[in-house]
């Protein structure tokens, strides 16, 4: 069942104006729950102009978000409790961290909700448990953590109000490799264990190749395609032309099976590789 | 949304006034300002707003955009319009109620100095509508550097208005995302009490504190690896050049003074 549905959507900046911008350009889209969805396009395809409008920070120009079936403009008054339905977490969270310790400062989108003492405590712990947060940093100043640590900090603040769709925009941008496979992995888990939805904004098409199973493509702010993962890097000439890639690896193995390899066309991970790879050399040993 | 707020006015367009060395034009506007506190007459507004109209012309700057700079001192131009009119008691009295009093000198009075408000911001925001903040701190320092000889630090002073300037837009973009951020997290920030509204302002204000000092730091950091250490022997990219074209806008500003004040001086003696 589709939870987030937009039907003709078009946003234009300034309106009007000589600089009028059609940022997001009639996109009708549906997209299901409980599943983790990848979104690539090129800078300034329209990503994060689209994803601003799930949780209602923008108004469409035209056009309607449909959050459960209901358009989340159809009382104004009630867009809050969208934003509460639909999580967003920006680019570079940790520059919005505000309060004077990180368990505060976690619990401020509770606080808003309404929340009460237990509910709050009790959320923030689980949430805490799930990013890998140790107990005694929740005391400490947020101003006085690592990169990354403030990077978590700020996606728990938003993963604790329990959204219904969780949309993260690069939350692994200026992380190190190590930092980004973690992130990335509690992050799945996360959505594992909450059946929720998980919008991926990446520039990584190997991160998603791996964690995602939908792909949603934007192209000059249009929506070039909706669907599962392997069938949208199945066209990869087309992504190619509009300055994506396919993952790495499927490069590697394409040049592999030019030189005569026995090996299927649809490889998008390492790990799908190593098993191809082992049986093929299995083979060549016997 | 607030990214239409426009602070660095600066409207480019390829006209004269565009063109003239914003030293001459900051004298122009100093000159044009005297020529207007020095008039106590009708006349000399309208010297004045021949003056104005000229440049206006000139600089090819729509009207709209005046109209632009006018909106914002609306109330102030009201209060002193409604101060004038019951304050100032000179010549016949046309109406009274119990002490409140209007008189012909009021009325005259609070027109006066509507027009002469009007025309003072309108001509002076000429300047900043033609020039950009740049080319200005560079005349500011330019004119002010004789004050060097007093140890007055021109150069920092002129490039802390050029830094100030430059991180204006980049803060007002910093804030529009920090306050999108945490309306995502259901911050209440167009709704509520007084009392909660400047509650809501604390985690934009915060961050926003934050990020200004980290890039204060950054921007240090930044003029030290290229050896910046202050005005004493720097060159520039841009030279400021007089040309004909300067002079002959002196020229004419000085003869539009000279006109406001003989018309003065012809009032207060006849």
């Amino acid at each position: 069942m589709a939870i987030l549905k937009t039907e003709g959507l078009t946003y234009t900046y300034s309106a009007g104006t000589p600089f009028e911008k059609t940022a997001v350009d009639n996109v009708n889209l549906s997209i299901e729950k409980n599943t983790m969805v990848g979104v690539i396009g090129h800078t300034g395809s329209g990503k994060s102009t689209l994803i601003q409008h799930f949780n209602g920070l923008l108004q469409p120009t035209s056009g309607r978000v449909l959050l459960n079936g209901r358009d989340i403009w159809e009382d104004k008054e009630k867009i809050r409790e969208v934003r509460f339905q639909v999580g967003l977490v920006f680019q570079y969270p940790e520059y919005q961290l505000f309060e004077e310790t990180v368990y505060q400062d976690i619990a401020f989108g509770c606080k808003n909700m309404g929340l009460g003492e237990d509910e709050t405590k009790k959320r923030i712990l689980e949430t805490a448990d799930m990013l890998g947060m140790e107990r005694a940093l929740l005391n400490r100043s947020p101003f006085a953590l690592s990169g990354g640590q403030k990077r978590r900090v700020a996606i728990a603040g938003v993963m604790v109000m329990h959204p219904e769709v969780l949309i993260l925009d690069e939350p692994c941008a200026g992380l190190d490799p190590k930092g980004r496979n973690l992130m990335l992995h509690q992050i799945r888990d996360y959505q594992k264990k909450t059946q929720s939805t998980v919008l991926l904004v990446s520039h990584s098409m190997e991160d998603v190749a791996e964690f995602t199973q939908k792909l949603l493509v934007m192209n000059h702010a249009k929506l070039f395609c909706y669907d599962d993962t392997p069938k949208v890097f199945h066209r990869a000439e087309e992504l190619q032309e509009m300055g994506l890639k396919v993952p790495q690896i499927t490069y590697v193995m394409g040049e592999l099976r030019k030189k005569g390899y026995n090996i299927p066309e649809d490889i998008y991970t390492v790990s799908q590789a190593k098993e191809v790879l082992l049986k093929l050399m299995g083979k060549g040993a016997e | 949304m607030l990214k239409d707020i426009t602070l660095g006015q600066y409207f480019p367009v390829d006209s004269v006034l565009h063109k003239l060395d914003p030293r001459f034009k900051i004298i122009f506007t100093m000159m044009f300002i005297v020529m207007l506190f020095a008039g106590n007459s009708m006349w000399t507004l309208a010297i004045g707003g021949i003056f104005v109209l000229m440049a206006q012309l000139l600089s090819k700057i729509p009207l709209k955009m005046s109209w632009k700079s006018i909106k914002p001192i609306l109330p102030v131009l009201v209060f002193t319009a409604i101060l004038n009119l019951f304050l100032i008691d000179s010549g016949e009295e046309l109406w009274s109620w119990k002490f409140i009093k209007i008189s012909e000198g009021g009325i005259t009075t609070s027109i006066f100095m509507i027009i002469r408000i009007v025309l003072l911001i309108v001509g002076s925001s000429l300047l900043t509508y033609t020039t950009s903040p740049i080319l200005l701190t560079d005349a500011i320092e330019s004119l002010m550097s004789p004050l060097k000889k007093v140890k007055f630090p021109v150069h920092e002073m002129a490039m802390m208005m050029s830094i100030a300037l430059r991180f204006i837009p980049t803060l007002l973009e910093e804030t529009d995302k920090i306050m999108s951020a945490q309306k995502a997290r259901g911050a209440m920030l167009d709704s509520g009490k007084m009392m909660d509204r400047a509650k809501a302002l604390i985690p934009i204000l915060i961050p926003l504190f934050v990020s200004a000092f980290r890039r204060a730091e950054e921007l240090a950091t930044a003029m030290e690896c290229r050896c910046y250490r202050g005005g004493e022997g720097r060159t520039r990219l841009r030279q400021l050049k007089s040309e004909k074209r300067d002079y002959i806008g002196l020229v004419i500003c000085l003869l539009f003074l000279t006109a406001s004040i003989a018309v003065n001086l012809l009032q207060t003696g006849g």
